[in-house]
């Protein structure tokens, strides 16, 4: 056997392993399209009793919407109120993620790039929190929300979420405008910009892969955000996520296995979408976390 | 014409003071709501999370009723809070031991040039991480059930078993089976922290090595793994600290059951702060038994990197 051949085999034989590590997501769609009769008898198969193959032919395109259950989607849509909870999650994603872009930005401009008195005290309280061990949080937290007026509302929910210090951003937002040429200031400074021109004008637009990185790694967290939205949706059914919907939609109707896939497939595409557009990003922020 | 030099400089000086004050200024207004945002979200939050730990309290307005270190004591005393707390330590030393080792193997493979569509391979082994984890539970929950479960019926069509296995109904197999969803779950990060590793290693130290007649084996042993060591130690660090907060898979897959078998320290203090049924929540309990736990994992986390540096500094020597 010559050396091709056996990098050939090595290579299939990986590419089973990783079709094997990802087959649980593959069993959640393809439930999704079968019905609950099926899955109880151990179903196994890839596509429903009541598809074949040859409906994915061109020519046959009816049969797909007729044998492959779109109605475990629609029901899952418009039943198991699914639409809410995305509509939820969407809100409650794109409102942290800015919160925390915006935030963490600036701080990380301000400290990467300047001098002041107190710079060092604010970077070592930032640090320190890292470290700090911490009680039960989410009580005090709970309780803030409270007293601020907004419990049990999407902007206190948000409010939760976003709060919180965000060492890792603030550090690589520092450490990549630290890296920015000093002659950038003077250019800007000669034509006359003030410090919120050069910082948006100049700075910001410089700063889109650091941008990037953190509006992934924040996105994919907030998504799949369970804790925070499970304690401060208790009393308010209405403002569930995805997540927190999904989990109480199983409580209620533990029989429903393919309303339950449907569910998580609609939950899951978002997050896949996202991964898959901004994969360089991702994996640059993640590296990032364990080089810093 | 001395003077006038002198007062230009004056003047110039006073300038470039007024455009620096007004920079420092720029500074604060720009560090204002994150400071904001700090203290009451994080800073306040640590404190608060002592403090609310000696007292009698339900949640319902202020703490009053104080009972020093009564609390404390009770979550020490407490079996099931000990049965949790074993759990979680099961738990993190199976993810660790299983995750850390294999999660370099993939990435050395991930890294080798010979391997084609690398990027494929490496997204492939990421999906995972993406995902809910509380959705993940929820799916894992109907995979690995007893009668109709995916798992079942894949190992009883191959031969593997005879009978059904009751995964999450009998308490070795159903930690077993967390683990293995934990491990699942968080292996692609790992990975990828692994090959940021691998990048940073030089390649002349292995052409050397080749040089002097170093085999592959000896090449890692000798150069890769020593330059490793930092990043082992970070990694194990987050692996520990992350698998020790689980809380979203066990409050989905397992919900702590059968029996208390999976019950982790997380999801007790949640059950005493926001799942009481019949009676009042007790969050001064729940606090003292979030602090314990929090000491509690800095110092495991902390003899941990001691250790995995010990042992692989006694390793390349």
């Amino acid at each position: 056997m010559n050396k091709r051949m056996i990098k050939i085999i090595l290579h299939l034989l990986f590419l089973v392993i990783t079709l094997i590590w990802v087959y649980p997501l593959i069993w959640t769609i393809t439930s999704s399209f079968k019905t609950n009769r099926e899955m109880f008898s151990g179903s196994t198969s890839l596509l429903p009793n009541s598809a074949n193959w040859s409906d994915f032919l061109p020519w046959n395109w009816g049969n797909v919407i007729e044998n492959m259950n779109f109605s475990n989607y629609v029901n899952a849509w418009e039943l198991a109120n699914f639409s809410g909870y995305f509509f939820n999650t969407v809100v409650f994603t794109v409102s942290v993620v800015l919160i925390v872009l915006v935030l963490c930005c600036m701080t990380g401009y301000v400290l990467g790039r300047y001098t002041f008195p107190g710079k060092t005290v604010i970077m070592a309280a930032i640090v320190a929190t890292m470290f700090i061990p911490a009680g039960y949080t989410i009580i005090p937290l709970w309780q803030l929300i409270n007293a601020l007026g907004i419990g049990g509302s999407m902007s206190g929910l948000v409010l939760a979420e976003s709060g919180g210090t965000h060492v890792l951003y603030i550090l690589l937002f520092a450490a990549y405008f630290r890296g920015l040429p000093k002659e950038l200031e003077e250019a800007g400074k000669m034509d006359g910009a003030g410090f919120m021109r050069t910082f948006l004008i100049i700075m910001l637009p410089l700063a889109k892969p650091v941008i990037a990185s953190t509006f992934i790694l924040q996105f994919i967290q907030t998504w799949n955000s369970f804790f925070i939205p499970l304690v401060f949706t208790i009393h308010r059914p209405d403002l569930r996520t995805l997540g927190v919907g999904m989990y109480s939609f199983v409580e209620d109707n533990s029989a429903d296995l393919v309303g339950m896939a449907a569910g998580a497939t609609i939950s899951f595409i978002p997050i896949l979408l996202v991964f898959l557009f901004f994969q360089r990003y991702f994996v640059d922020g993640v590296a990032g976390a364990v080089k810093g | 014409m001395e003077v006038v030099s002198t007062a230009k400089r004056s003047a110039k000086k006073k300038h470039i003071s007024t455009i620096r004050r007004r920079e420092v200024m720029w500074c604060y207004i720009f560090l204002f709501p994150q400071l904001v945002i700090y203290l009451a979200f994080t800073l306040w939050p640590i404190i608060a999370s002592y403090y609310f730990g000696f007292f009698n309290w339900n949640g319902t307005g202020w703490p009053t009723h104080f009972i020093g270190f009564q609390n404390f004591v009770e979550v020490l005393q407490d079996s099931y809070f000990w049965g949790a707390f074993k759990n979680s330590f099961i738990y993190t030393i199976g993810l660790v031991v299983i995750v850390v080792p294999t999660s370099l193997i993939v990435a050395i493979i991930l890294n080798s040039p010979k391997l084609k569509f690398a990027t494929f391979f490496r997204s492939m082994f990421f999906l995972p991480v993406v995902l809910t984890m509380a959705i993940v539970g929820i799916i894992m929950k109907n995979i690995f059930a007893f009668e109709g479960g995916f798992l079942n019926e894949v190992l009883l069509n191959i031969g593997v078993i005879q009978e059904p296995i009751n995964w999450l109904g009998n308490t070795a197999f159903a930690m077993v089976a967390l683990i293995l969803v934990g491990v699942w779950k968080g292996f692609g990060i790992k990975v990828i922290y692994w090959l940021a590793g691998l990048q940073t290693l030089p390649k002349d130290l292995y052409e050397a090595a080749r040089v002097d007649g170093a085999g592959i084996v000896q090449q890692f042993i000798y150069i890769t793994l020593p330059l490793l060591i930092p990043f082992l130690v970070v990694i194990t660090f987050f692996q520990t600290v992350w698998a020790f907060n689980v809380f979203d898979l066990v409050k989905t897959f397992t919900n702590g059951g059968p029996y208390f078998g999976t019950d982790v320290v997380p999801l007790y203090i949640y059950r005493y702060a926001f799942e009481i049924e019949g009676g009042f929540p007790r969050m001064g309990f729940a606090s003292a038994a979030g602090i314990i736990y929090g000491f509690a994992t800095m110092i495991i986390s902390i003899i941990l990197g001691i250790l995995v540096r010990k042992f692989g500094s006694t390793k390349t020597t």
